[in-house]
């Protein structure tokens, strides 16, 4: 061992890549049981997918719609309060405003749905009364299945949905919104993830922290940094350095120092890790979902316009398509979120509506700069014309606006493609194949800001707190 | 460590863990699950937090001596000997 000893830091107990929720929660999770840890990041600012920024003087989050999993106070054993106990966080800390209630909508099709399931189960009742008997089969299947017991193989949830629905519409109406948050998959989603989504959108619910997803970050990065967690911003992994066998010892940062741990927790993606680790993935494991988003302040709240959902997920026409489009945009489906229509105890006398569309990475990535600035302005027009005939236009009372591309996504999260929801191959355990190299976050396949930061807990347990355990009883430690 | 003090270690542990259960009243021959919602990452975390805090270290085939408080002080006791209480300061448990 021809070692300086000037320069080298002793190695750490596991190091996080991506200060994302998964990153941050899977550093919090191990800072607090004394491991050495840090958490790197490329960029100045944490967050990664779900991350905030100014402008023009407010306060934008760049990914957060809604905090899904919502449950009463005291309701205990569903991910959300489990995943707060796992990080010390307490309810009252997170100061949760509820929905109003969200909404589906196509052409002659309006199902809403709240934090009380009821209110979905009424719609769709009065919608399609021939599929009572078969959406209560289809709930009851949900509620029972059990997504995290390992599957002989993955399941179609278009499939399986038609097992319980007969109704095409009915069919395309539920995924709509399930594959909206979080389907990497074309024109479908993993049956378990169905499940968790259903779960987490229908049966549980829609919540804002106040303030915002930063009031989240805020909490896990201050809690980090107590716990003796190391953060470094604008520290970006160039390499995953590995051993003659093959296995992890650790990272190259973009200036070229190097730093040592027989753990790696990558939050970058599924091919971004391999790539780090100077290995190729197939072009079908390559996610290719990626979105354009406008924001538009308005001069009143929301409901002063009578536009009183919170989160709309729409479309233009009754066949539902999710894929890659093959136009910088494609207006036929989208999300509005209006963030005033959460409550809370300081209500915003201005109203906020963020849309969110299908978009084509490459083809706003090759676009010069003054094509692109162009194409923001008529793509943003396109996108709001299309959503209008859903009683939304923020046209008439906007006071500031701004939009987010493709291009965006891919220069603040590295992710291929832009593709937010990953990698369309999702691997469970978290193994790479590469010794030491685990994954967190979205291509472990739980997606979401709940889902994100479970997943980074239960990568920690799994392989950084528990494998310790058998270490230290056989003397390793 | 004497017995009520393996039993308000434990206790301890549990209120950091789980702040809204009520550990005050847990009776000591009765499994803890069946008392209070914790699952097997809650009993994961008493084991971390054993090892943090009094550098006690229970191998996963063991988590099960701990379903009880009573199991609790007789599986912990000898490896507690001579160690001193560690109380949170925000305890919600008599010192």
């Amino acid at each position: 061992m021809n070692t300086s000893p000037t320069s080298k830091s002793p190695p750490y107990d596991a190091i996080v890549i991506g200060a994302g929720m998964s990153g941050l929660a899977a550093g919090l999770r191990l800072a607090q049981f004394d491991k050495r840890v840090v958490v790197l990041e490329r960029h100045y600012l944490w967050g990664g997918l779900n991350s905030f920024y100014k402008h023009n003087g407010r306060r934008f989050d760049s990914g957060l719609h809604a905090l899904t999993n919502y449950v009463p106070r005291h309701v205990k054993n569903t991910p959300l309060p489990r995943l707060l106990r796992q990080l010390r966080i307490s309810w009252e800390e997170l100061e949760l405003g509820e929905q109003t209630h969200s909404e589906i909508r196509f052409p002659n099709l309006r199902l809403r749905f709240a934090n009380q399931f009821g209110l979905m189960e009424e719609d769709v009742v009065a919608a399609f009364p021939r599929e009572r008997d078969g959406f209560a089969r289809l709930v009851e299947e949900v509620r029972t299945t059990d997504p995290f017991a390992p599957a002989a193989a993955v399941l179609s949830a278009r499939t399986e949905l038609e097992r319980f629905v007969r109704d095409p519409l009915l069919v395309d109406a539920i995924l709509l919104p399930i594959c909206w948050y979080g389907s990497a998959r074309e024109d479908d989603i993993d049956w378990d993830q169905f499940v968790i989504l259903f779960r987490s959108l229908f049966l549980e619910g829609f919540a804002r922290p106040r303030g915002g997803i930063k009031k989240l970050l805020d909490l896990l990065t201050v809690r980090f940094r107590a716990a003796g967690g190391e953060l470094r911003m604008q520290s970006g992994v160039a390499r995953i350095l590995t051993d003659a066998q093959g296995a992890a010892r650790g990272v190259v940062l973009d200036d070229g120092s190097e730093l040592e741990s027989d753990c790696i927790l990558s939050s970058a993606g599924w091919p971004e890790t391999m790539s780090l680790c100077g290995r190729d993935v197939p072009v079908a494991e390559k996610g290719q979902l990626s979105f354009v988003e406008s924001l538009h302040v308005l001069d009143r709240r929301c409901d002063a316009l009578g536009h009183d959902a919170t989160v709309t997920f729409f479309n233009t026409t009754d066949t539902f398509r999710w894929r890659r489009p093959d136009a910088l945009v494609d207006v036929e489906s989208g999300v509005v979120c209006a963030t005033d229509n959460y409550a809370s105890d300081t209500p915003a006398t201005e109203g906020l509506v963020r849309v969110t569309s299908l978009a084509d990475h490459d083809r706003w990535c090759s676009l010069d700069e003054d094509a692109y600035r162009a194409a923001k302005v008529t793509e943003c027009e396109r996108i709001l014309d299309a959503c209008a005939p859903f009683g939304i236009d923020p046209r008439p009372h906007a006071v500031d606006s701004d939009m987010f591309t493709p291009r965006t996504i891919r220069y603040y999260t590295g992710r291929v493609n832009g593709a937010v929801y990953g990698s369309p191959h999702k691997r469970r355990d978290g193994e790479t194949g590469v010794e030491n190299v685990y994954l967190l976050g979205t291509d472990q396949g739980l997606v979401g800001v709940v889902g994100a930061m479970m997943s980074g807990v239960t990568m920690a347990n799994r392989h950084v707190l528990m494998p310790s355990d058998a270490a230290i009883a056989a003397g390793g430690g | 460590m004497n017995r009520e003090e393996i039993i308000l270690a434990i206790k301890d542990i549990i209120a950091t863990i789980a702040p809204d259960e009520d550990v005050q009243s847990l009776a000591t021959d009765v499994r803890l699950r069946d008392q209070i919602e914790l699952d097997s990452m809650d009993f994961l975390d008493i084991v971390m937090e054993l090892r943090k805090r009094y550098g006690v270290q229970v191998p996963e085939e063991e988590y099960k001596e701990l379903a009880t408080l009573d199991g609790c002080v007789t599986y912990l006791g000898p490896k507690l000997e001579g160690k001193v209480l560690k109380q949170r300061r925000d305890s919600p448990l008599p010192a």
